[in-house]
């Protein structure tokens, strides 16, 4: 619980004075109202929720500032951030508060429930806020012990329960001053009386009913962490803390059968910054020494470095995204190609995105735009990385490169043009061969011909649809350039002056 | 003492055997004595088309090197520019005796992103060869940039092949550097046009002797280069004012 943290993230970012009495003003129905104060406002007797007008009239030097909420709960989600240290399980809560889930951390920490409040405590002093630990077994009770300042429900006032002014006033007038005064109580001719609401709220801050806690971020499935006595500063270091840590995720996913697809490292600055780092792979990996080199890759890319300041006390490795990864066989099926060009790739990908790389992928097609595409590597449905141990396995599914005819010189061009380019072509016949064609301002006298290869519209796949006929054909010309035309459209009957397009060039 | 020449030979012939290996023959026996064995397999290769209608020329004799340079690893086919009219065609790769699961597509924004991804590629050696292909002038690619790419391919063993169309000579760390263009094919029955004949010439080769021209045509059932059957001429020697007028541009 941070009782002045509006007051205090302006006084630590250098916009309002310390020590000097201010208020946090919003308008309000016309009127201004003081949101929140700072602690030398709140000595002199004020109080959130008054006029600014009537405070005035108390303590005539006070001075104002907007109340700038998103900034706050952003300030506010960062100290939550650099809390995970302690645990992963961090809330941000109402008022300005922080939630930690510490259940089953006091090991991992090397410190007990004292020493982590203290420690906490410290950390928050040291960036200018003041803050109230309580320790409970429900979120709601050790929220509520820190906003009242108590050690034990039982000693909560009523107003603790927070079901408005009239509820707490007629609990006060019937004598119950305190939470423990309604424990003692049998529930039904409470909530008969003040509504059913009151009996799960008392259960809740009595530490009967758990509330889950929604963290800041999901836990990552697998994580493992280092802190350092001493702060650590260079980046060569940090590089091999990456690897060091790799190693040891490396064992855990290996339990577990998987490899990661997202790998993050959070770097906890000594001042509470934390820096965020995170790195996509295009397969499920587990190599430590892959994985440090994709975070050399992802550090040596950054727009602006990183700033060790005064070093890093903890390095978190999260893997927050996993999959299936079968172990490796050894021996003499072992693909060497796997490991020849994965990393490579990988690296690749974190600089220049997952689309980038593409892989051949053919399709069972008629019309021969159609006939082959590209995939991302690592998108659904695409194929595997060309020579990984999955791809002769997959080949057999999906649908297969069509085998060249033997004897034959190849009968698709290199490169396709798409879409395919309209040409001038002279033919003697409107229905014959091409002679030769204009292309880009050039002229092509054609000296050898093969055609033509009828490609018609696919119309059974597609019955309402209709398009022209292809007629296509394979030229070269007297340089012995070869290119790949067609005739969009069959003469006099789908078309009177049909148009030709040039679609592909060979080799 | 007596056999001291003897080892002298042995050491002497020692490295020759050694980069002979390194060699990727060409398969035609005249071009591989004049290159002494075949084009450095851990060097720069420049392909130059003549002409507009020439890039698929280049491209696929580019693709067709890289692919024997190693039977295994996949070659890394890096393209620049994002929306581009001319796609690869994974069918024409097929017909060319290529397996189009073996090539991989870098399709990156630019070329200064070309040329890092290049480095990054040769530096780490996973691929049998990288092909560039950079049509047009290409200002970033310049003496300081081929020669990153060379030191890395000698580092790592890969093959840098460079596919340029429409692009001026500029000084470059390339081993060898080719003039390419299509040449007519040796017709079939019925006036249909064969398989693919590259013209080439070598316009220049570092250490070694340039001017050799020769014609090629590739055997996709053989998988190898062989001299084209007929029409074409095989392994001439060079000649001309001309011939040495372009070794010096280059």
């Amino acid at each position: 619980m941070l009782p002045f943290f509006p007051a205090e993230r302006r006084i630590s970012a250098g916009l309002a004075p310390p020590d000097t009495s201010f208020a946090l003003i919003e308008k309000q129905r016309g009127a201004l109202r003081i949101m929140a104060l700072s602690p030398a406002a709140c000595r002199l007797g004020l109080a959130p929720g008054m006029m600014l007008a009537d405070a005035r009239a108390q303590v005539p030097e006070l001075l104002g500032f907007p109340h700038e909420e998103e900034a706050d709960r952003a300030v506010l989600t960062r100290l939550a951030l650099a809390c995970e240290i302690y645990t992963p399980l961090v809330a941000a809560a109402q008022p300005y508060a922080l939630l930690l889930d510490c259940t089953g951390c006091f090991d991992a920490v090397g410190m007990d429930e004292a020493q982590l409040g203290e420690d906490l405590t410290r950390r928050l002093v040291r960036h200018g806020f003041q803050a109230r630990t309580a320790w409970a077994a429900t979120p709601d009770a050790a929220l509520a012990c820190a906003v009242y300042g108590q050690d034990n429900p039982h000693d909560l006032p009523v107003e603790a329960l927070e079901l408005g002014a009239e509820v707490h006033q007629a609990l006060r007038r019937s004598g119950l001053m305190v939470l423990g005064d309604l424990a003692c109580r049998p529930s039904a001719p409470l909530a008969a009386r003040f509504g059913t609401a009151l009996p799960m709220r008392l259960a809740a801050l009595l530490e009967e009913q758990d509330r889950r806690l929604t963290p800041l971020r999901s836990v990552p499935p697998v994580r493992v962490e280092r802190r350092f006595p001493e702060p650590l500063a260079l980046v060569d270091t940090l590089l091999k803390v990456i690897a060091d840590l790799a190693g040891e995720a490396e064992a855990l996913l290996a339990e577990r059968g998987e490899g990661g697809r997202r790998f993050e490292v959070l770097l906890f600055r000594t001042d509470g910054h934390v820096a965020q780092l995170a790195v996509d792979s295009a397969l499920p990996l587990r190599d430590p020494a892959a994985i440090a080199d994709l975070f050399g890759e992802r550090i040596a890319s950054l727009a602006d470095p990183l700033d060790p300041g005064f070093g890093y006390d903890v390095i978190r490795l999260a893997v927050s995204h996993c999959e299936a990864l079968e172990q490796e066989q050894s021996g003499f099926t072992e693909d060497k190609r796997v490991k020849d060009t994965l990393p490579l790739l990988n690296r690749l990908a974190v600089r220049f995105g997952a689309d980038s790389i593409r892989l051949f992928h053919p399709r069972n097609a008629h019309l021969p735009e159609y006939a082959a595409s590209f995939m991302p590597v690592g998108a659904p449905g695409s194929g595997p990385v060309p020579g990984t141990a999955a791809s002769g396995r997959a080949e057999a599914a999906m649908d297969t490169w069509p085998e060249p005819e033997c004897g034959e010189p190849p009968l698709r061009p290199l490169f396709l043009f798409d879409p395919p380019q309209r040409v001038q072509v002279m033919a003697q016949v409107p229905d014959g061969p091409p002679r030769r064609f204009q292309w880009r301002g050039k002229s092509y006298r054609i000296s050898f011909y093969e055609g033509p290869e009828r490609i018609a519209y696919p119309w059974w796949k597609h019955p309402e649809g209709s398009g022209p006929t292809r007629d296509y054909y394979r030229v070269e010309d007297e340089q012995g350039h070869r290119f790949w035309l067609f005739r969009h459209g069959l003469y006099e009957r789908e078309s009177d002056h049909p148009h030709w397009y040039i679609h592909g060039q060979f080799a | 003492m007596f056999d001291s020449p003897d080892s002298l030979t042995r050491i002497s012939a020692a490295p020759d055997k050694a980069a002979a290996a390194h060699r990727l023959p060409l398969g035609v026996a005249d071009a591989d004595e004049w290159l002494k064995g075949g084009l450095r397999r851990n060097a720069l290769h420049e392909f130059h088309a003549g002409d507009t209608g020439d890039e698929a020329t280049v491209m696929a004799f580019a693709l067709l090197l890289g692919t024997q340079a190693d039977r295994e690893r996949p070659v890394l086919w890096l393209r620049a520019g994002r929306r581009q009219k001319r796609l690869p065609y994974g069918p024409g790769l097929r017909e060319l005796g290529l397996s189009p699961d073996r090539v991989i597509l870098l399709q990156l924004p630019d070329l200064q992103g070309q040329l890092r991804a290049a480095a990054d590629s040769v530096r780490h050696g996973g691929a049998s060869a990288i092909i560039l292909e950079m049509p047009g002038r290409a200002p970033l690619f310049n003496l300081t940039a081929s020669r990153r790419l060379t030191l890395a391919a000698e580092r790592s063993g890969t093959m840098v092949l460079l596919a340029r169309s429409q692009a001026p000579l500029m000084p470059s760390s390339a081993e060898t550097r080719w003039q390419m263009a299509s040449a007519p094919s040796s017709p079939l029955p019925a006036q249909a046009p064969g398989g693919p004949v590259f013209d080439l010439t070598l316009l220049r080769q570092k250490g070694g002797r340039e001017g050799l021209h020769l014609q090629l045509e590739w055997d996709r059932e053989k998988a190898a280069f062989q001299a084209p059957l007929s029409g074409g001429h095989a392994a001439l020697l060079p000649g001309g004012a001309q011939d040495q007028r372009r070794s010096r541009a280059a």
